[in-house]
């Protein structure tokens, strides 16, 4: 076989799955219901907030505080939108950056803490952020939160007219969306920002010896992680078109950290993998049987359960499985 | 105005009471375990639902609820040690991710066997101490603060005068010297859970007819306890009880002199503050992690 065509035929394999992965990706709304349609829009902006949430992770912080940066951001697009009659994409822009505005001020005084504490702090001051959102009626309309915040334009191309209404539009695109955000977030782990991050979680006191900004670095990895939670943010309230404080409190924040350490979060793929499995047992079981408002009680058996049992995620099983298929694979090629 | 005062003196007193009888407690696992029991509001919401369960449901005395409430959140306590902080105490982080799984756990199994709506529970007594115009306490409320009072002493006194408690106190400084030394870890961090989750219990118990019974009134209470830690230093008891006798002075006089919102986002930026000028606490010597 010449050797171009040994490169095509590479090509292909490599492509192939990303081939099929977005025919399935674009093919899955026309099979579902109408609530089913929903949920799936819910889903896809749930992957943005959780890959966005990974990024934090990377750098060894956990974070109480990502559901209340995507309240920010769904705040602040809402009000831009509303009040400022700001177009919605860039409203939703806006969002996103105003959540990377915040990040970077709490930043500095979490950031002086590790761990727990971080942890705890990052609590307390979403706890702030959601008080102030209760006490100060306007412009954040208090317990009620922000109603009738605008949706997405339509969009007439010629003959066909989008209307964003309907949610295999919308759909469509928050997944543009979130490629573009899961693209972004591969380039950045990937890229020698990746690595220093990988020194900072493993080998901080090491890394700082070496010159490594430790501190900054952290910071620059909450405002990333608070850009894409707020983007999330700024996505939803133009869907459902209702934003209010109890949307973004700590049971929500709660499924955010199950999804992440049941999927797993050393590679990209493991937290999009617990948001994506635990939303599908979570509809086809607790809703198909009527028992939704049991959707607590299965987040936290669920919870400790994978701590205690499968500490590294799914994506360890997925690897583990690579491993074997490869070994596998190895062992035929000897054979032969 | 000085009448005022005084009220609010005591009321502050009151929250100070209870907001470190649950802080204690966390702190003291906290020590012990090296874990933050996040579930923690919810062990003080059992038991607050022992007093509904025992006093309302089963109309039994007030003081067999409160008994019920302390030994039946205590032996939760156990239980949380021995399947969860138990199997996971190599990794602290996925001990407090475990309680965060077990604060929904049992938040929804309250809603499930009581309902969501608010349980109302008829004070023991209601009678009231006059001092003068204007000042007065509610003898239920007086009962809280002795028996915060009582139980805190006891720990001390047992903490500090009896083998048991030096043996604790061993293990929270060092654990590795503490079982070099014949101490079982175990023990000591299943006595530490029992202590801790008792605390939170009875508090939970006590104050049952004083605040609004429903199962989520843990949340404010794990807010409550976390400010009160952290500002006070998070290894150290002697620090969480002044730190509770600060934040419930500041809280119950912005409440009074403000409102109820601004108070909280006071308290928490209290605590913020605190970690920016003085990570280890008001009163804590020990090394942030």
């Amino acid at each position: 076989m010449p050797e171009s065509a040994t490169a095509a035929l590479f090509s292909v394999r490599r492509w192939l799955p990303w081939a099929a992965l977005v025919a399935l990706l674009v093919a899955l709304p026309f099979f579902l219901t109408y609530s089913q349609k929903e949920i799936l829009v819910f889903t896809t902006i749930n992957v943005i907030l959780v890959v966005g949430y990974r990024h934090l992770t990377l750098t060894g912080e956990w974070s109480l505080g990502h559901v209340v940066m995507m309240g920010c951001g769904a705040y602040a697009s809402a009000l831009a939108a509303k009040y400022a009659s700001v177009p919605v994409p860039l409203a939703i822009l806006f969002g996103g950056a105003a959540a990377a505005a915040v990040g970077w001020l709490l930043s500095w005084p979490l950031l002086r803490m590790k761990g727990f504490y971080f942890l705890i702090g990052s609590f307390a001051a979403g706890e702030v952020i959601r008080l102030l959102w209760k006490r100060f009626r306007d412009p954040f309309g208090g317990a009620k939160g922000i109603k009738r915040i605008p949706g997405l334009e339509e969009v007439q191309f010629g003959p066909l007219r989008i209307d964003f209404f309907d949610p295999v539009a919308y759909y469509f695109f928050a997944l543009t969306v979130a490629a573009a955000c899961i693209w972004l977030l591969w380039r950045m782990e990937h890229s020698p920002l990746g690595a220093l991050y990988h020194a900072v979680h493993w080998g901080d006191d090491l890394a700082r010896s070496v010159g490594v900004p430790a501190r900054k670095l952290r910071r620059r990895a909450m405002v990333t992680a608070s850009f894409f939670a707020g983007t999330a943010g700024a996505l939803l309230a133009h869907y459902v078109g209702t934003v209010n404080p109890t949307r973004f409190n700590v049971e929500e924040m709660v499924y955010v950290l199950t999804w992440a350490i049941v999927g797993g979060v050393t590679t990209l793929y493991g937290p999009i993998l617990g948001v994506v499995s635990l939303t599908l047992v979570n509809e086809i079981m607790l809703r198909g049987l009527g028992l939704d408002q049991w959707r607590p009680l299965f987040y936290g058996v669920v919870l400790i359960l994978s701590v205690l049992f499968l500490p590294r995620g799914l994506e360890s099983l997925v690897l583990q499985a690579r491993a074997h298929l490869a070994q596998l694979l190895a062992r035929h090629q000897g054979e032969r | 105005m000085y009448e005022l005062l005084l009220q609010t003196l005591l009321n502050a007193t009151y929250a100070a009471s209870h907001i470190a009888l649950v802080a204690v407690g966390l702190v003291l696992i906290f020590g012990v375990m090296g874990v933050i029991n996040f579930a923690h509001g919810e062990l003080y919401m059992l038991g607050a639902y022992a007093v509904v369960a025992v006093h309302v449901g089963a109309q039994q005395s007030f003081l067999m609820a409160v008994a019920a409430g302390l030994i039946f959140v205590a032996l939760m306590g156990l239980l949380m040690e021995r399947a969860l902080f138990r199997p996971l105490r190599d990794n602290p982080l996925s001990g407090l991710v475990a309680s965060i799984g077990l604060l929904l756990v049992l938040q929804a199994l309250a809603a499930i066997f009581f309902g969501v709506r608010m349980e109302h529970i008829p004070p023991v007594t209601r009678e009231v101490l006059r001092f003068s115009e204007g000042v007065s306490l509610p003898l239920q409320r007086l009962f809280v603060i002795l028996a915060a009072l009582f139980l805190l002493v006891g720990l001390y006194l047992f903490l500090k005068h009896t083998r048991f408690g030096w043996a604790l106190r061993a293990s929270a400084e060092d654990r590795e010297a503490a079982r070099l030394q014949g101490i079982s870890v175990t023990r000591i961090a299943q006595m530490a859970m029992l202590i801790g989750a008792g605390l939170a219990g009875i508090a939970g118990a006590l104050t049952a007819p004083l605040v609004r019974v429903y199962p989520y009134m843990g949340h404010s209470v794990i807010v409550t306890a976390f400010i009160v830690i952290i500002v006070g230093g998070v290894g150290s008891l002697e620090g969480a009880v002044l730190a509770a006798i600060v934040y419930a002075f500041v809280h119950t006089f912005v409440t009074t002199f403000l409102d109820g919102v601004i108070a909280d986002i006071v308290g928490l930026l209290m605590m913020l503050l605190v970690l920016v000028i003085r990570p280890t606490g008001l009163f804590g010597a020990r090394e942030r992690a």
